[in-house]
């Protein structure tokens, strides 16, 4: 049975589901759960924006909270209301009046966030492997002493509350479809996706092959910071609160553990990477404060749920150094088709191969009688 | 054109029928014009007093070499006679200290490789540089994509525009690997063909990106001699249908005396000797390089 030309089953991937989220997201607003499946909505765009740099293009970079920061900002000071902005001394008088809707400014924290990337994009990207590390995380550094230093743009080391909260499921899944749609297409369809990966393998084959090496990093960076813009702004808006300190190392390497738990190399590993850091530590929760487990009480252990993560996290490492899915794509369609489950070797490849060999074969045959 | 070799007769038969896309189009007046320009014997490259130094050693000194369009070269030596810098510094891996490269009376000392790349000299490495976590379909279609000129974003948008020129660069992709023999493997990952099947590979990825001059860095090494015969078949069909030019690194002399129609020999950095086959294996001063000083006193 073709499953893939099914229009039943394309009905309930593509439509029903989303429409489901969608209802459900207008009914439960500001509900625990509903929360949560925000926060790995914002997760998922992280990780795989994470993917781009460190999994794509072969450089490691641990800075992504820092463009989250720059973007949570900027849509912060283009969303707050008038009374908001009146306790930050130093913005200028136009601005106090000017509010942009939701969609601009996420928008807007992107584009700021990539500017950031492009400046520092130039003497950074010459690095390469743990220096380029080091240097993302002196980024960070430098981004969170200038929002608690420059009062008068910031608030400050106390921040900026009263966020409007306009991160909804049905807002934030749509933004993460969008920027997965373009990071897929770009990456695994077109040709500076080709280029990329091939940067990755071997940069010098790749140079020789007309791949301009500069360039190349550099967008890849900028891409990755407008969508880490983005995810930082959604959350923001998620929080209502944001303050230096939620930018800082502890929420970076948790986006770094995400791409690796995932897998680096294929965007879905960032979706995979993102579902098991926002799920799991949240159902160990409640070993935390004690559960029974079949009529037995267990004490409370305060530090479980990291402690195991931890764990998991070094048994990865060990056993599955590649992430979860290592660099296969988990593509809905192909879920469904057939193709997928007749095993490696396809028929077609065998025929061909068994062709090959049979003229190979009789060309000798040949040849022998001739001499 | 009556004289064509089958596999041109194919691409190009099949371009004028079938296609619209430029890509293609592009293609088949270069190949048109390549089969003219392969009579008239034009300078391809010019190398003059090239020297190159890595702070105390010198690896090359003051070579100068002149190679006409569609025809065979070969560079020999001993090791460390710097070949390979030669090559590296032509497709622009490495920038030399002295002298001057031109290609087609352009200069080309220097230039960013991927400049280098996109003008038509491309090149092929030593210890195999495939990107080995891409499909054999992928690594060819590296070498095709070189002169697209579609754009980032029209993937993003599925234009008809970057759906034809997808089209179009895989079909060519796949008559590259047919024409080296090994298009049966194209799903496998690069990394995991044999060895020979990778060296040929690597020859139908830069022949996929429309070159002029195809610089051949030890095509034959870790070959049997079987297939080694083979790609020597090879390398001389590739070389009539397209009239590329063609310099080529190598060790095996049966190799370079089969197929070379003059010879650069190198040894220390420096060209002892030029000139075709047989004056070269006779020449005093190479059989000293490879053999010592007694043997070439014996030999005469």
């Amino acid at each position: 049975m073709k499953y893939r030309e099914n229009a039943a089953v394309r009905f309930v991937c593509f439509v029903l589901l989303p429409l489901l989220i969608l209802i459900y997201s207008a009914i439960n607003r500001g509900h625990y759960y509903s929360d949560l499946i925000c926060l790995f909505g914002i997760h998922l765009i992280l990780a795989t924006s994470l993917n781009l740099v460190n999994g794509f293009s072969g450089m490691f970079s641990m800075g992504h909270a820092a463009f989250m920061a720059v973007g949570a900002y900027t849509s912060a000071l283009l969303t707050i209301s008038e009374t908001q902005k009146a306790r930050i001394s130093g913005l200028p008088e136009w601005f106090q009046k000017f509010t942009l809707p939701f969609p601009l400014a996420l928008l807007c924290a992107g584009l700021v966030a990539a500017l950031l990337a492009l400046l520092i994009g130039f003497p950074v990207l010459r690095l390469k492997s743990h220096y380029l590390s080091v240097a993302t995380l002196g980024l960070i550094v430098i981004v969170r002493a200038f929002l608690d230093n420059e009062d008068q743009f910031t608030n400050g080391a106390r921040g900026i509350t009263g966020l409007p909260s306009y991160s909804t499921i049905f807002s934030v899944f749509l933004t993460g479809l969008i920027l997965l749609y373009i990071m897929y297409r770009l990456i695994r369809c077109s040709s500076y996706g080709r280029g990329l990966i091939a940067m990755r393998d071997d940069d010098v084959a790749a140079q020789t092959l007309g791949v301009r090496i500069v360039t190349k990093k550099i967008s890849i960076f900028c891409l990755s910071a407008f969508a880490a813009g983005i995810g930082g702004a959604l959350w923001g808006h998620l929080q209502t609160v944001i303050s230096g300190q939620f930018f800082y190392f502890t929420d970076s390497f948790e986006i770094v553990e995400m791409s690796i738990i995932g897998g680096m190399y294929s965007l879905s590993g960032g979706i995979v990477g993102a579902l098991v850091m926002t799920f799991l530590p949240e159902i160990l929760a409640p070993l935390e404060t004690g559960i029974m487990i079949g009529g037995f009480q267990l004490p409370e252990l305060y530090g479980a749920s990291n402690l195991i993560m931890a764990v998991f996290l070094i048994l990865l490492i060990i056993f599955r150094r590649q992430g979860i899915l290592g660099d296969s794509e988990i593509i809905v369609e192909s879920i469904f088709s057939k193709s997928t489950y007749t095993g490696i070797f396809k028929a077609e490849t065998y025929r061909k191969l068994v062709d090959i060999t049979k003229a190979k074969l009789t060309g000798k045959k040949k040849e022998k009688t001739a001499k | 054109m009556q004289n064509r070799e089958p596999y041109t007769q194919k691409i190009i038969g099949n371009r004028y029928t079938k296609t619209k896309a430029s890509f293609e189009k592009s293609l088949c007046l270069f190949l048109y014009q390549l089969g003219k320009k392969g009579k008239s014997l034009k300078t391809c490259l010019n190398i003059s007093g090239l020297g190159m130094q890595f702070k105390g050693v010198k690896a090359v000194q003051n070579v100068s070499m002149n190679l006409e369009e569609g025809k065979l070269y070969a560079l020999i030596g001993t090791n460390g006679a710097g070949k390979t810098t030669i090559i590296n510094m032509i497709s622009g891996v490495l920038k030399p200290t002295a002298g001057t490269i031109c290609f087609q009376e352009t200069d080309i000392t220097g230039m960013r490789p991927d400049r280098i790349a996109k003008m038509g000299v491309t090149r092929t490495y030593q210890n195999l540089r495939l990107f080995k976590k891409m499909t054999v379909l992928d690594n060819v279609l590296m070498g095709a994509q070189m002169h697209s000129t579609c754009g980032a974003w029209e993937s993003v948008f599925q234009t008809s525009r970057f759906r034809e020129n997808e089209k179009s660069m895989r079909e060519h992709a796949r008559k590259m690997l047919d024409i080296m023999g090994i298009a049966a493997f194209e799903k496998e990952l690069a990394g995991s063909l044999p060895y020979g099947n990778q060296r040929k590979l690597e020859i139908a990825r830069i022949l996929a990106s429309n070159p002029k001059l195809l610089l051949l860095d030890e095509p034959a090494a870790g070959m049997n001699p079987q297939e080694s015969h083979e790609l020597v078949d090879i390398i001389r069909g590739i070389q009539k249908e397209f009239g590329l030019t063609i310099l080529l690194i190598e060790h095996d002399m049966k190799v370079v005396m089969n197929l070379c129609e003059y010879i650069y020999c190198m040894a220390a950095g420096e060209v002892i000797a030029e000139g075709g086959p047989e004056a070269i294996r006779n020449n005093p001063r190479v059989i000293e390089a490879y053999l010592g000083k007694r043997a070439s006193h014996v030999t005469n």
